[in-house]
């Protein structure tokens, strides 16, 4: 929405493609919508989105929502399905601001019915209120789980469990991060200030946590995990997890961009210059999409692509672009200090990512299991790619969203290298099915 | 340094048919490649077994490669997940019945008798999910399909379990011939042997040139589509007769869809974009024969590249620039079923300095 309305405003003929009914993204999803209660709990953070959609409202972009992009290639030709029918349209310069996935990592169980990203349960709530009636747990590490948990203790969600597997070495790890997060220190003093009245309320975090299973027949009926070299089960028919966030790349990756393993956020980030722009002449990525660095980074980053791709169509100059860019570039500064920091700190460990059982699915649609991909490696196949073709692991109709990481590590560790050389699936659209009746709707009629 | 009898450049599956062929012979060969095993055309190609509709210089070879898939775990130790449920070449209309009808008369002039013409009860016997109004199909009852990479591996593993080498991310950089040895430069150091095969697919016309040889050979990527897994609808793969298609359902339910349509190549960095106004093409032939399937999801495309030449036909011979190499390229998209018996050839030419098929019409000469 910032960069859409920055290019706008500087005369630029603007489309916002969004997949949703209504403006504000994840982060400020249902802002034109939400109570002014729903809103007051969901905090100043969620309030400040307000400023963005109304200024966003405000501007002559085109704004084409449930529109789906289905398809990106090198010379900026958008695959894009609107009320069922599909379309190519293309434009000289594309901004992709997708945002962020949670990453996914396979642990015995994972599975069954009745887990749930936390993400999801956090969608449910900005959208629609819809909270668990029944008591959940809540397990992982990262910012979000605390965060979800002190907005379900607000509504009155019992919280059966907060199982925090964050190893406690993280903390040394993220010692010497520390002075700089600082700076940032509001957001420090806000996790403190959830910590404490999640345990005010009598919810304790169970830290230091391993071995997390789910367990039960047709659907979820415990989680058994170890905590101080002890076995404990809590028995729940709802599960919310959360490990991180990565970047979400599907778009960019079949449009061919390049990316690099980033190891302090453990994923793949794209290659960025300055001001976004991506191995892809014409194509930039701004924001979460861009490696992990929260709301505030996303609109300075979007403003800053929006800046240079004005500046490639010709409507401002390169000192005005700098001139303009400054005070983003400040604040951008500013508010990733925090980063190092939290990635120190949910830095999660390598067992849980590269080392399931072999009984563990890594991927769902086709059901590969770590142990089937364990054995393509010892046959020789040490990089993603090969895997895939040899096991159909990411061939299903998610597209490899949800092993793609989990492969990755897995092949790594089995082969004892670096993430980074076994590679990641190559894009292959469409990014979201595509049906073979939408598909032939393209066809341009008999040539002459 | 490493040397063997034969250096084979191209980790595909010509090249590891051909490896094996030589190591069943007790020659020792190095096989060059300078990405990972079947990376393209051998690895992600549609997988057709078939004889159908071969030009008819491809027949011999087509026939002769079909008795050697109908017994491939002889060969290489494993199915290669292969279903041999025919193949037909649908006739949408009459002029279709015409053309077929010629077609098998021309293919049972040079003795062979597999192709057969169908009437229309016996193509709906075996496709009855296909739309009502055709007349009838061309079928060849023998052929199928199998799972491209699980071949390639299938190949790779057994000429390697017989002493073959294979080298992977092994560019071959500069070729050079003297005192009776070819000599490949590679980032990992430098392969010598008294013989060479050329199997580098898209990549061949510039190890033919550093023989010596002239061959035009053009990198293309053919579109291929899969789909969502179905309940099982059909048994045979099928074709049109005046329309691009190839369509079949695959082991696990998934439908693959060929038209022969090119995506947009850089050859250089070796990715694709999509052209979808021409995969909307293929999608329209298949709605126009299965319309059932409109609202079937497609969940991947892509295009592997492939070597095309000008005649469509491959380049299977001798060198014509030197008597210590050979060539085994260019196969159009339509090598996969050919492999077996290239290799074979390709072992009986530098071992026995004949083979028993005939080859005249691959001729490197002929360019």
């Amino acid at each position: 929405m910032s960069a859409a309305a920055l290019a706008a405003d500087h005369g630029i003929d603007v489309a916002l493609l969004d997949e949703q009914a209504a403006p504000g993204g994840q982060i400020y999803r249902a802002m034109e919508s939400v109570s002014d209660q729903r809103a007051d709990l969901l905090g100043d953070e969620y309030k400040h989105g307000r400023k963005i959609v109304s200024a966003f409202r405000d501007s002559t972009v085109d704004y084409l929502t449930n529109s789906q992009v289905w398809s990106l290639n090198s010379k900026r030709e958008i695959g894009l399905l609107q009320e069922g029918k599909a379309h190519i349209i293309s434009a000289d310069q594309v901004l992709l601001a997708n945002g962020a996935m949670e990453r996914p990592v396979p642990f015995p169980g994972w599975t069954l019915p009745g887990i749930m990203n936390a993400g999801a349960g956090q969608i449910l709530l900005k959208s629609h209120g819809i909270v668990p009636d029944d008591g959940v747990v809540l397990a992982g590490s990262g910012p979000l789980l605390l965060l979800l948990a002190w907005q379900y203790m607000h509504v009155g969600v019992k919280i059966k469990a907060l199982i925090d597997l964050t190893p406690m070495r993280n903390h040394l790890r993220a010692l010497p991060r520390l002075p700089r997060a600082i700076l940032a220190g509001h957001y420090l003093i806000k996790g403190l200030v959830y910590k404490k009245d999640l345990k005010q309320a009598g919810i304790s975090t169970l830290h230091n946590v391993s071995d997390l299973r789910a367990e039960g027949d047709e659907r979820l009926a415990s989680v058994s995990f170890r905590i101080k070299g002890r076995q404990r089960i809590i028995e729940t028919d709802l599960l919310l997890i959360h490990f991180g966030l990565i970047p979400n790349a599907h778009l960019s990756r079949a449009a061919g961009c390049q990316y690099d393993w980033h190891r302090s956020q453990q994923c793949w980030r794209p290659q960025l210059d300055d001001w976004g722009r991506s191995s892809i002449d014409g194509i930039l990525i701004a924001g979460d999409g861009a490696g992990i660095g929260g709301a505030r980074t996303a609109e300075h980053a979007g403003r800053l692509a929006a800046l240079q791709a004005t500046h490639a169509l010709g409507l401002i100059g390169q000192d005005e672009r700098d001139r303009l860019a400054r005070d983003d570039r400040k604040w951008m500064r500013e508010e990733l200090h925090i980063r190092p920091f939290l990635e120190s700190f949910f830095h999660i460990p390598r067992k849980l990512l590269g080392v399931p059982d072999d009984d563990t699915i890594v991927c769902r649609c086709e059901e590969v299991t770590a142990g089937d991909i364990r054995k393509a490696v010892a046959d020789g196949h040490s990089d993603s790619n090969q895997v895939k073709f040899l096991t159909r692991c990411g061939m299903g109709p998610c597209q490899g969203r949800q092993c793609a990481e989990a492969v990755a590590h897995i092949v790594a560790a089995a082969g004892g290298e670096k993430v980074a050389k076994g590679g990641h699936y190559r894009g292959r659209p469409p990014v979201t099915p595509l049906t073979l009746g939408q598909l032939a709707g393209l066809y341009p009629g008999e040539k002459k | 340094m490493k040397s063997a009898d034969v250096l084979i450049i191209g980790g595909g599956l010509m090249g590891f048919s051909t490896a094996l062929q030589l190591a069943m012979r007790g020659t020792r060969c190095i096989v060059l490649e300078k990405d990972s095993p079947g990376r393209h055309a051998s690895g992600v190609n549609a997988g057709g077994l078939r004889q159908l509709n071969r030009h008819p210089a491809e027949i011999p070879l087509s026939v002769a490669a079909s008795e050697m898939w109908h017994n491939i775990a002889g060969l290489v130790d494993s199915d290669c997940d292969t279903r041999f449920p025919g193949q037909i070449r649908v006739a949408e209309n009459s002029a279709d019945m015409l053309i077929l009808e010629d077609r098998a008369a021309m293919v049972r002039a040079l003795g062979f008798e597999h192709e057969e013409v169908i009437g229309a009860e016996e193509l709906y016997r075996l496709v009855p999910a296909l739309i009502p109004h055709c007349k009838g199909g061309l079928i060849s009852r023998n052929d199928g399909y199998g799972r491209p990479f699980h071949a390639l591996n299938a190949f790779r593993r057994k000429a390697c379990s017989l002493g073959a080498e294979f080298r992977p991310s092994t560019r071959v950089d500069e070729l050079e011939y003297n005192a009776g040895e070819w000599s490949a430069s590679t980032p990992n150091g430098v392969f010598r042997a008294p013989l060479l095969v050329n199997c580098a697919g898209a990549w061949a016309g510039r190890i033919a040139a550093a023989i010596g040889d002239t061959a035009p050979v053009k990198p293309a990527a053919p579109m291929l589509m899969i789909t969502e897994r179905l309940p099982r609808f059909m048994e045979p793969v099928i074709g049109a007769t005046s329309r691009k298609l190839s369509f079949k359902q695959m082991q696990n339910g998934t439908v693959l869809i060929g038209g022969a349509h090119m995506a947009e190549l850089d050859f250089v960095h070796q990715t694709t974009d999509m052209n979808w106004a021409k995969l909307a093409v293929s999608a329209r032939t298949v709605m126009t024969l299965f319309p059932q399937l409109e609202n079937v999801r497609i969940v991947r495309t892509w295009a592997g590249i492939e070597a095309f030449m000008p005649d469509g036909l491959p380049v299977i011979d001798t060198s014509n620039a030197s008597p210590n190499a050979y060539h085994a390229f260019g196969f159009s998209a339509h090598g996969f079923q050919l492999s077996p018996v290239v290799g074979k050839i390709m072992s009986q030419l530098i071992l026995d300095g004949q083979t028993d098929l005939p080859i005249e019409a691959f001729s490197i000469a002929r360019f």
